[in-house]
């Protein structure tokens, strides 16, 4: 235990009086992941009533899921509208944000906080907001509606990653190939966005979990044969602790940690 | 004579060079125009709409009569309360928890602080409705935490801890605290060693280094992550109606509540105007504090 009596900083301070930091950011960290990692097992359980650790295992409520056509067809809906949101908000986001991070205009500023503002106010707002105006234009429960209205959801955080990425990237490679001949759009296609691909994977699979995640928009806009797994999952947790759920919350978990690691991989590879 | 027409030459190919840059400005603002104009359609302008409509009587006339029944009715005014009381407690507890955490990711190597931060980045990644419902679960009569309280002798009753301002604040407090602890880490490892260095070389103790030194150039981090934290938990939605079982009514809830039940697009509208004034009061006295758009990532 030497290494106790060991200064931990620059201020000399040894890990061991700084042992109590170390078992209370522990302690934090286990409270953190464990809620969520322990719906995995009890979505195995056999039982009515969610246990931990289940007595008896079986694949019952996954069996429940699968044999059920409305989750399944929430399910699609919700891949599906999540794949498209991912296909409107990365291009026309990471657009913007090269454009409004190369200009020198001054309403690039006020363009920025513009896009940005979907995530600043309260989600509820935008839902009713859409709602209205669909339910003028009967586009309610339109597969369009949910995509158009989850991609401005979207928008600020792929204009958040590219920018960031846009800001660490240096300018003047673009610049090279343009006095080498190339078109702007060639300069920003073969050098900028070959630099930048890993940060427009980031917003792209961001983009595509935004949508995947998102409940009040989808309670409020999709419905019928459109209506999401997380609008169905909101509603039957509204009403009772349905284990269906556990198993796919299962199935959820296991899509965002594998997003989650392959954004790792991104980041590792470009160190 | 040749100074004068290189003269004349060269103004007239500033200009024009002036009119391409000019043209070149305008192409690159052009390229936001599908997000800008998508924004504008899907919310700026309905959320225009639902600012006129919060002013419409139910005959089509012009009123103030869903803002003064907000200020008359004490239900209203509850609701108010019971969303600042839990976004306020929310934040005071993601500080507590958060600040520690974030100070302890700080001061680990590389490598390990990239594991442990895979512990604030997976619930971050996680579905907010499989939280909420993983501390449905946990938290009720024969859950996981009653039963192990009762095992270990702890209590003797089944606490009442969901279905009530406990579970609701106990769910905010795990979801938002990521969202705390990411800008907050983000600014503590932007303190420069050197300072911490000058100022033990000084004589200052560990304890006295950290409050003087560590803890104010912390400060800005902390700022923008529980001004994050604090506005989102204003306009929370389904953490409250799940976990809060009905008993926990903020503004968002008595908004979808306006709509689903009662189709009251007016008093609907009128609380989300509220909200949003609120909402944008804040955000507008924090970024004279500190550079908004620097916590949100972009800008120049």
């Amino acid at each position: 235990m030497s290494w106790l009596n060991k200064p931990a900083s620059e201020t000399q301070i040894t890990h061991g009086q700084r042992l109590w930091l170390y078992i209370l950011a522990t302690v934090i960290m286990i409270l953190l992941v464990a809620p969520t990692v322990i719906v995995i097992p009890m979505s195995f359980s056999a039982s009515q009533y969610l246990e931990f650790p289940p007595r008896e295992w079986s694949l019952r409520w996954y069996e429940h899921y699968l044999n059920s056509p409305e989750w399944i067809q929430a399910t699609w809906t919700s891949l599906k509208a999540g794949f498209f949101t991912m296909c409107v908000a990365t291009p026309i986001g990471t657009a913007a944000a090269y454009g409004l991070f190369v200009t020198k205009h001054p309403l690039s500023r006020m363009f920025y906080v513009l896009l940005i503002t979907p995530i600043m106010i309260p989600v509820i707002l935008i839902a009713i907001a859409a709602f209205y105006v669909f339910v003028q234009i009967r586009m309610v429960n339109s597969m369009f509606g949910l995509v158009i209205a989850h991609s401005i959801l979207a928008l600020p955080l792929v204009l958040i990653v590219i920018s960031a990425a846009l800001k660490s990237f240096d300018m003047n490679l673009e610049m090279a190939a343009r006095s080498l001949g190339a078109s702007r759009f060639t300069a920003f296609m073969d050098v900028t966005l070959s630099q930048i691909r890993f940060s427009v994977m980031t917003a792209a699979l961001l983009s595509f979990l935004t949508s995947f995640d998102e409940v009040i928009v989808a309670m409020f806009v999709s419905g019928g044969d459109n209506s999401t797994l997380t609008r169905n999952m909101f509603n039957a947790l509204r009403d009772q602790i349905d284990p269906t759920i556990a198993s796919i919350s299962t199935i959820m978990i296991v899509i965002s940690s594998s997003l989650l690691i392959l954004t790792q991989l991104f980041r590792k590879s470009r160190d | 004579m040749t100074e004068v027409s290189i003269g004349s030459d060269s103004r007239a190919n500033e200009s024009t060079l002036l009119k391409q840059s000019r043209r070149e400005e305008w192409a690159l603002l052009g390229l936001a125009s599908p997000a800008i104009l998508t924004v504008l359609i899907v919310m700026v302008l309905p959320v225009g709409w639902l600012f006129y409509l919060s002013f419409l009587a139910d005959d089509g006339s012009f009123s103030l009569e869903h803002y003064n029944r907000m200020l008359e009715s004490k239900s209203y005014g509850r609701i108010f309360v019971t969303t600042f009381e839990v976004s306020f407690i929310t934040t005071g507890f993601c500080i507590l928890i958060g600040y520690p955490l974030a100070y302890f990711l700080s001061q680990l190597s590389s490598r390990m602080a990239a594991l442990c931060m895979l512990t604030v980045l997976l619930p971050f990644w996680t579905s907010l409705l499989v939280r909420t419902y993983a501390w449905l679960v946990l938290l009720q009569r024969k859950g996981l935490i009653n039963s192990w309280g009762i095992d270990l002798g702890l209590w003797d009753e089944p606490l009442k801890l969901v279905h009530n301002l406990n579970g609701t604040l106990i769910g905010m407090v795990h979801i938002m605290l990521p969202f705390l602890v990411l800008p907050l880490y983000g600014s503590m490892k932007a303190i420069s060693a050197d300072y911490l260095k000058a100022s033990s070389n000084l004589g200052a103790g560990p304890t006295q280094t950290f409050w003087n030194i560590f803890f104010p150039l912390s400060l800005p981090g902390l700022f923008a992550g529980a001004l994050i934290v604090f506005v989102l938990c204003l306009g929370f939605f389904v953490t409250p109606a799940v976990l809060g079982g009905g008993k926990v009514i903020m503004v968002s809830m008595q908004i979808t509540s306006n709509i689903e039940l009662f189709f009251n697009w007016g008093a609907a509208s009128a609380l989300g105007v509220v909200l949003l004034v609120i909402t944008l009061a804040i955000l507008l006295a924090a970024s004279r504090l500190l550079k908004l758009d620097n916590v949100l990532g972009g800008g120049h």
